[in-house]
């Protein structure tokens, strides 16, 4: 081959090397069951659905949560996730640790109920893992560490009085009515102190009105909440002090505190006469529109 | 004789390198932290809510934004060196956070990266440990009594404040430093950081409510150099 074609070869090869490579490492992915998301598409969904709360640069500080201008009240009454930071409320893995990508395509399409964050179902199942790849690409977190190990949720075992009666005993002995109230109403001595990460006021959940969790509706979900805690807020991680089968006696328990909300812990408990005459002294009485309302 | 001699020679020698061994190598720098102006007055804290705090005190503890001592000595300032010294491997020791009287102790706890933290809870009440990091990793791990001491480290440098949700009135601070000259102010406001190998050095001393400020310095040999800090006290 003549030296200059040997040349104008090995330019275009070189040259034709670098484009899919830069193109590669820009692309980050998400692996959710099938589902294969890729973050330019993301990138594209996120600066039309989401920067207006979660912010231009990812960490909260959208103009939907604070505006502009010489007053600065949020208009939004808990601030959009951050997610330059990459610490995540809702997730299967331990405290301090990254969420799985399915934790997070779960957040996309459940929403946060008692937030402004709506389930966003509206979009596609392909559009919903685009997204969590891009969301991926604002913390350095991400490139240095491996999501966290989800933990084992174990299989539920049989729902007996016993355990709820066990499980009444752990909410007492973990001292979860400090902050939550001995009815679970989010009324406990230290309710009115709490603060979040960002130190805005936070209010603990309240099981007397709820239905739903921050982080899903399922008891395996609630399971997972006092496990892995929900991180940024004043809920920690109770992993290293209650063993597997005794937190699933706590979620029973729990179960019976929402009693506005039907279920097998509730229906049971209802059936013993001291659950019957706490249930009874908990329920919301009075009318629909309000009057005579006690609670 | 010269067997003697012999012992006395042996003696000598080994006595010379125990003394030669045993003085400090490098240099020291110490000095004393104080403010000028007035602080602002710290308040008692109310335990009302935790009886079985509340009960083992006489009279209410006070907040520690500012820790005083006489001669306007300023406490819980962490001086270190922040740059003319390599970054060190943490030692094997690890350090100890304890929560007693639903307050910390230390109130600031300094370390290095990567050193083991073990935070150990002695009241009759859960505590949750909740750091909160702005580089380091956030967690929230609750604490009841009588459970083992909560272990973790850091691998970034970073001051990271420190509180329990249950407790609001409960703060600390974790200093997290890349190196293993740190000294955290008493009530006297006194600090030392000895073997310094001979260089150029900047010493940073830091407080919660007064910043930080920084100074250089110089080591040549083994001798002992004085720096002071005063920091401006803001009377709120």
């Amino acid at each position: 081959m003549k030296p200059a074609n040997k040349t104008l070869l090995s330019f275009a090869l070189l040259t034709s090397l670098a484009f899919p490579i830069t193109a590669l490492a820009q692309q980050g992915e998400s692996h959710i069951g099938k589902l294969t998301g890729h973050s330019d598409a993301g990138k594209q969904l996120f600066y039309r659905y989401c920067w207006g709360c979660h912010g231009f640069r990812g960490d909260g500080n959208g103009e939907n949560w604070l505006p502009t201008g010489s007053f600065l009240e949020p208009y939004l009454n808990i601030q959009p996730r951050n997610f330059a930071a990459a610490t995540f409320k809702c997730r299967s893995t331990p405290t301090g640790t990254l969420p799985t990508d399915q934790d997070l395509y779960n957040a996309i399409e459940r929403g946060f109920v008692m937030s402004n964050m709506p389930s966003w179902i509206t979009l596609t199942a392909q559009n919903r893992a685009d997204l969590v790849a891009f969301i991926k690409t604002f913390s350095p977190r991400w490139k240095n560490e491996k999501s966290g190990e989800p933990i084992n949720v174990p299989p539920e075992p049989k729902l007996t009085a016993e355990s709820i009666k066990h499980g009444a005993e752990l909410f007492q002995k973990l001292e979860c009515w400090k902050c939550h109230g001995q009815e679970g109403r989010g009324d406990g001595p230290s309710a009115s102190t709490l603060t979040d990460s960002n130190d805005q006021p936070i209010r603990p959940y309240n099981f007397a009105v709820g239905a739903r969790f921050k982080c899903g509706t399922s008891n395996q979900d609630l399971y997972k909440i006092f496990m892995t805690g929900v991180d940024g807020t004043p809920m920690p991680s109770f992993a290293d002090v209650i063993k597997p089968d005794e937190a699933w006696d706590l979620v029973h328990f729990l179960r019976t505190l929402q009693v506005a909300h039907k279920s097998p812990e509730l229906a049971l408990w209802q059936s013993t006469p001291e659950g019957a005459q706490q249930i009874a002294a908990r329920k919301a009485q009075g009318t629909p529109t309000g009057s005579g309302f006690k609670q | 004789m010269r067997t003697k001699i012999g012992y006395a020679a042996i003696l000598a020698v080994l006595i010379a390198t125990t003394i030669a061994l045993a003085r400090p190598s490098g240099g020291t720098v110490d000095g004393k932290v104080t403010y000028e102006g007035t602080p602002a007055k710290q308040k008692p804290i109310d335990m009302s809510k935790e009886p079985s705090c509340a009960k083992q005190y006489a009279t209410p503890p006070t907040t520690e934004t500012v820790v005083t001592g006489p001669n306007n000595a300023l406490a819980n300032v962490v001086v270190y060196v922040s740059a003319g010294a390599p970054d060190e491997a943490a030692p094997s020791q690890a350090v100890v956070f304890d929560q007693k009287g639903c307050r910390y102790i230390p109130h600031v706890l300094a370390f290095q990266v990567n050193q083991e933290l073990k935070v150990t809870n002695e009241d009759q009440t859960s505590h949750n440990i909740h750091p909160l990091p702005k580089i380091n990793r956030e967690w929230n791990k609750s604490q009841p009594p009588g459970t083992p001491p909560i272990v973790d480290k850091y691998d970034k440098m970073e001051f990271i404040p420190v509180k329990c949700n249950v407790h609001p009135w409960m703060h600390g601070t974790f200093a997290v430093l890349k190196n293993s000259h740190y000294s955290v102010s008493g009530d006297d406001g006194s600090f030392k950081l000895p073997n310094l190998p001979p260089g150029k050095y900047t010493i940073t001393a830091w407080h919660e409510s007064y910043g930080e400020q920084t100074q250089e310095v110089t080591i040549s040999g083994s001798e002992t150099k004085s720096v002071n800090f005063v920091f401006k006290a803001k009377p709120y």
